[in-house]
């Protein structure tokens, strides 16, 4: 097959996929979104021979718009630009999670300072506010006092871009020092990890130590979930141990897992192709 | 091996270089894209979007 990679950077993550479709003798053709327009009907000649694409733009703008492009020239695309839309957005994601009845935490949006800070006094401090766009764990904030959450909803709604002025408001939940990733095609976990750190954000990206994790029944069933809550691909899956089970704080569709390759001895890359190998059969007939 | 465009160093380059891959320059620092493997060629690294990624 020949794999049409949507890129801006390649980063570790992009060079095992590439090494892993190479020595399968499959083709790749490597899509710079920057040198790229998306006319209306007609794909863009980079995609004449792909018959997969397999978004890896690290900017949500980008994976939004031109996910949406090549789905609607009639190429399959990873993940689906509906997915895209969900994932990107925390305040969608959240809402996707709550209606399939994926336990998720408390989570309020609000759109002025006064509103805002109604939710954050009821859900009381420590309580957590995030953008609804954004990655690796940046300008989340925890807020443990009412000073604090005043200052920081007077920064945002001064500064903040306007994304910024739509605020989303968490529960903090009191997990045990860590969190579980788990990389999944389908809904079908591919490889887990625990990320852990005294700080209260455990992303990978802020220097967490990480280690393979074991998949229980019920972590396994959030998992397929919360993956057909976002219109299923492949995913990353967050959640947190409660204490009497499992809460997803949110499904990520860029995903990055060069850790997971690390922290565990699944061959990441090689069961990723064996599923967009299994992708193409289902959705180009021969 | 491939010339800095910030500060003319040597830049040491692996073998599975890849365009559109970023490169540290070692002598000062500057962030190197990738924009061809043969030969390489590096330019300065396009500053970071404020929407990145997961
Ligand atoms: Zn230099």
């Amino acid at each position: 097959m020949n794999v049409g990679i949507l890129y801006s950077r390649i980063r570790k993550d992009e060079k095992l996929l590439l090494a892993e479709l190479r020595e399968r003798g499959h083709e790749v053709t490597k899509i710079d979104v920057r040198k790229v327009q998306f006319g209306l009907t007609e794909p863009p000649e980079i995609f004449d021979d792909v018959d997969i694409v397999l978004d890896r733009c690290l900017a949500t703008s980008r994976s939004k718009y031109a996910t949406q492009y090549v789905a609607a020239y009639g190429i399959p695309v990873i993940n689906s630009p509906e997915t895209a839309e969900v994932c990107a957005d925390k305040a969608k994601n959240s809402l996707a999670l709550a209606q399939a009845g994926v336990p998720t935490p408390a989570t309020d949006v609000a759109f002025t300072k006064e509103s805002a800070m109604e939710s954050i006094e009821k859900f009381g401090y420590p309580c957590v506010l995030k953008p609804v766009v954004g990655s690796w764990g940046r300008l989340m904030a925890k807020l443990d006092s009412r000073d604090a959450a005043e200052a920081i909803l007077e920064h945002k709604a001064t500064l903040g871009h306007y994304e910024h002025k739509v605020f989303y408001i968490q529960e903090f939940v009191d997990k045990p020092g860590r969190d579980i990733r788990v990389l999944a095609t389908d809904g079908e976990p591919v490889a887990a990890m625990v990320r852990s750190s005294d700080h209260w954000l455990t992303n990978a990206a802020k220097g967490a130590t990480t280690e393979a994790f074991e998949l229980d029944d019920e972590a396994l069933e959030l998992v397929k979930k919360a993956s057909d809550a976002v219109g299923g691909g492949l995913l990353g899956i967050d959640l947190m141990e409660t204490g009497d089970g499992y809460t997803v704080h949110e499904v990520n569709h860029t995903v990055e897992f060069k850790a997971l390759t690390d922290a565990t001895d699944v061959d990441v890359p090689a069961k990723v192709v064996d599923w967009l190998e299994s992708k193409v059969k289902v959705e180009v007939p021969a | 091996m491939a010339e800095c465009v910030e500060c003319g160093a040597d830049v040491a380059l692996h073998d599975d270089l890849e365009i559109g891959e970023i490169v540290d320059c070692t002598t000062c620092g500057a962030e190197l894209e990738v924009v061809d493997v043969n030969p390489p060629v590096l330019e300065k690294a396009p500053e970071l979007e404020e929407d990145w990624g997961e």
